[in-house]
């Protein structure tokens, strides 16, 4: 079953992540790619309260998730691979990570940012890593819940 | 005395501001509870918001689940800030003991607030 969902949301695991998106998918671990929680073993325990024992849930830097990936994808549990950053997510991608398809989950307001859903705020150079992504290969949609209507990058410019 | 505690209510969407207006409208104190939504912001504005409605002074931070936004936010703004204290799961029980009880020290608050909010679960019959 492998990596089923790839996901940019930028509270990282919380409620959405873990009750609408995990538990219809089935999920038996969640891969964490953030390099500061990676170092902040505060952050991981903090993460970890918001998910059932029953889902592992893994922290990696960028580079161990390029590194480890292919173990990820192959693995024949059911899994979903979480950042908060459009720039990891572009950086995996340009790694040769394949990714296939990227889910916009949650990128919040900042300065510079557009609202391009109610969900959804990208930066014009956020919106070219992601149209990159596209152009590799990658299908890119933002989708906060299951439940909601996958919109294509193309319909956020 | 001691500078009372303030109470921070932080959770999804509309959840905080609904609960204080019932704990305002069943004790009769007002504004010992101020409410922060995690709605359109990501977990750095959700501590901004925090940190603006918990000043300076001694402040117990009540978040709805014991994780997620809320809860990242509020415990990331504690560890910096050693007058602050974060509560999970947050009910209208242990909101009503906080309102009467804010000029008690900052721990004996959390412990007593936790203790009501853990009594008011109950199976009646």
């Amino acid at each position: 079953m492998s990596l089923l969902l790839f996901r940019v949301d930028d509270r990282l695991i919380h409620g959405q992540v873990v009750i609408g998106w995990a538990r219809p998918l089935g999920a038996d671990f969640i891969v964490l790619v953030d390099d500061a929680v990676r170092e902040s073993s505060w952050e991981q325990d903090l993460y970890r309260m918001g998910v059932p024992p029953e889902i592992e849930v893994i922290f990696a830097s960028r580079s161990e998730a390029a590194r480890d990936f292919a173990q990820w994808s192959s693995s024949p549990r059911r899994g979903i691979l979480l950042t908060g950053a459009v720039e990891t997510i572009a950086a995996l991608g340009a790694a040769g990570v394949p990714l296939q398809r990227v889910n916009l989950g949650g990128v919040h307001h900042q300065p510079g940012r557009i609202e391009r859903l109610p969900y959804l705020y990208l930066t014009d150079e956020e919106l070219q890593l992601l149209e990159r992504l596209e152009q590799s290969g990658v299908e890119v949609t933002a989708q906060d819940l299951p439940t909601a209507t996958p919109v294509k990058l193309g319909a956020l410019a | 005395m001691s500078e009372p505690v303030r109470g921070v209510v932080a959770c999804h969407g509309r959840l905080a501001e609904a609960l204080i207006d019932a704990v305002e409208r069943i004790s009769g104190i007002q504004g010992a509870l101020v409410p922060v939504t995690n709605s359109e912001c990501d977990k750095g504005l959700i501590e901004k918001r925090i940190a603006a409605a918990a000043g300076a002074g001694p402040a117990m931070v009540f978040t709805d689940l014991p994780s997620g936004s809320c809860l990242i936010a509020a415990a990331t703004l504690a560890r910096r800030q050693n007058a602050i204290v974060v509560v999970t799961g947050v009910n209208l029980a242990m909101l009503i003991d906080f309102v009467f009880h804010r000029d008690l020290p900052l721990a004996e608050v959390a412990a007593r607030v936790s203790a009501s909010g853990h009594k008011a679960i109950q199976v009646p019959g």
